[in-house]
């Protein structure tokens, strides 16, 4: 029997997973984009399964924007590195580095 | 009722209006040579909506079904949000113009972000409060990257982008396990599971992870790296634009997500904003002083301003919050001043940022410098002008909730912040006398909205303006 804390865990994973390709990854930007992406969707599992069961529907809703937002969010994420790529050349993660922070 | 609803979210839905027919109109027509007509109409617009909010009275309305707040606290911040995104508009307008960066989407752009922020304020759901950051991040992102042939800007834009997603996807984690283990996303509902003496270990880890995507957008260490290279690499409108509305915006919404739905564990977080204080207090004033760039520098400024205003939510208490909306109030005030001053640096029309070329300005300017005199000694928190009453109000909530540590380490690290404020005053009264010096003059509307803001710096001391009575109203509707 598939419950309530099999769901989580699963979000869980993918959320960790998600940040950890923020943070370690060193080669490329599209990972970036990916892995917020991992982070976005283990959200989505995670309302959807307490939406199912807490038999609210409002999670489900949440869901739906979330998914909205993701998409716009996507997209910007890819016009912005377009245009830094026509920029710099090159889209590798240390190389995105004219400025020191 | 959907009228009476729409009634509510009248001044949302004209901006947002607004902006779509702005957008459409100026891509069918004359695209960037409507561009300086948009920024005066934007402004314009931002500043009726002020006055419209303003005067619309007072009693606490909700729209649906408790969703969107429409409060003293949200007009509150919303008046000021508007009246500093439309300042900061005006004084783009020259200088983008003579820089060639105008372009169309940059006022609609803006009006967006801020119908976002005027979201975030006014938010009473974890749905609307999403929403809300999201229109507003994602409009800055692109506002971010505006110079698309400036290698600068663009990476500005994607660190920035990937950053913020990255806060968006930890809050909306914090969202999700809320929304789970108090089995609602309203922000009423949230407040009756969580204030059951206790909170849930589901609902702390879902409150700690919606502080951090939070602390993100107000950029509070330790969630503040991407705040230097995002001021220093977008156009300094642009920069000016973030360093005001937005922080003012996130803060707001910091206080409603932590009082409006998390009012009943005031002990389980306070401790959490107190350490997030403490650390931008420090790390703004420390950092602060290696920096040349001047740019970077007001980042760090803003990093350590924003540790001073969580220091008023850190007291959790009602005049906790008052402090803090009076300081963020006058931190903007002084942030347009401050960035009128920045955009007028320029040497043979080309922007400077560089603190050191400021040297001996004031025999050039006598003006301009004393007016940066001014906001530069209220930003460090020198005792008559209005900067020292902004920290004076915060130390005293923080001493008043027992927070006497926080408060010492506030006086502390204001001693150490007022060094880099007084370089950039010794470089402009005692620096060497400099070959390739600035160039004199500028823009009248940028010399207008320094003298001003200077001029409040001093004569706000009387009575701040009034602001401290309405701040007062806010603080009440928001706390109880």
């Amino acid at each position: 029997m598939i419950g309530l804390e099999h769901y989580l865990t699963v979000a869980a994973v993918l959320f960790v997973t998600g940040i950890f390709g923020i943070f370690l990854n060193r080669k490329n930007v599209i990972i970036l984009l990916m892995s917020i992406e991992l982070i976005l969707l283990s959200v989505n599992i995670n309302l959807v399964a307490f939406s199912s069961y807490l038999g609210d529907l409002a999670g489900q809703v949440f869901t739906l924007f979330v998914l909205t937002v993701a998409a716009a969010e996507a997209a910007i994420g890819l016009a912005i590195l377009v245009c830094f790529f026509r920029n710099r050349g090159s889209i590798a993660v240390e190389d995105v580095n004219v400025m020191k922070g | 009722m959907i009228s009476a609803d729409l009634n509510i979210i009248l001044p949302e839905i004209v901006l947002s209006v607004f902006a779509m027919l702005a957008l459409v109109g100026a891509v069918y027509t004359g695209k960037d040579k409507l561009a300086p007509v948009l920024v005066w109409a934007s402004a314009a617009l931002f500043l009726a909506a002020a006055l419209w909010i303003g005067t619309s009275g007072g009693g606490d309305r909700t729209a649906f079904s408790g969703m969107f707040i429409d409060d003293a606290f949200s007009r509150f911040a919303k008046v000021i949000i508007l009246v500093s995104a439309a300042a900061v508009l005006l004084m783009s307008e020259g200088y983008m113009t003579r820089h060639k960066i105008l372009r169309f989407e940059y006022p609609v752009l803006v009006v967006l972000a801020v119908v976002g922020m005027m979201m975030m304020v006014s938010a009473g759901d974890l749905m609307s409060l999403y929403m809300g950051l999201e229109l507003q991040s994602l409009a800055l992102y692109v506002v971010a990257a505006l110079r698309r042939d400036s290698e600068r800007s663009t990476e500005a834009g994607l660190k920035y982008f990937v950053l913020g997603a990255l806060s968006s996807g930890l809050l909306l984690y914090g969202a999700s396990l809320t929304y789970g283990f108090a089995g609602t996303t309203l922000f009423s509902g949230i407040i009756a599971a969580a204030s059951e003496g206790h909170l849930s270990v589901g609902l702390l880890i879902g409150l700690v992870m919606m502080m951090s995507g939070l602390a993100f957008k107000v950029s509070a260490v330790p969630f503040h790296m991407w705040t230097p290279d995002v001021y220093e690499g977008s156009p300094t409108p642009v920069t000016a634009f973030f360093a005001t509305a937005p922080k003012v915006a996130a803060m707001g919404l910091f206080a409603r997500l932590l009082f409006d739905a998390f009012g009943g564990a005031v002990a389980d977080w306070s401790q959490v904003v107190a350490l997030l204080s403490l650390l931008s207090m420090f790390l703004g004033s420390v950092a602060a002083i290696g920096q040349r760039d001047i740019k970077r520098l007001m980042a760090y400024s803003s990093i350590t301003h924003m540790g001073f205003a969580l220091m008023g939510l850190a007291s959790g208490t009602e005049l906790g919050v008052q402090a803090m909306l009076v300081y963020m109030a006058i931190y903007v005030t002084m942030n347009v001043g401050v960035f009128a001053f920045i955009l007028s640096m320029s040497r043979d029309g080309q922007p400077v940022t560089d603190i050191k070329a400021l040297g001996m300005y004031s025999k050039k300017e006598p003006g301009r410098a004393l007016a940066m005199l001014v906001l530069l000694f209220s930003l460090a928190g020198v005792p008559p002008l209005v900067g020292f009453f902004g920290k004076l109000y915060v130390l005293q909530a923080a001493y008043g909730a027992g927070l006497v540590w926080l408060a010492v380490a506030g006086v502390i690290a204001s001693v150490i912040g007022a060094f880099y404020y007084l370089r950039i005053v010794y470089y402009m009264y005692f620096g060497e006398d400099r070959e390739d010096a600035l160039d004199a003059g500028g823009s009248p509307v940028l010399w207008g909205f320094l003298m001003a803001s200077a001029l409040i710096m001093v004569v706000g001391v009387v009575n701040l303006f009034g602001v401290e009575g309405a701040a007062a109203a806010a603080a009440a509707t928001l706390v109880n």
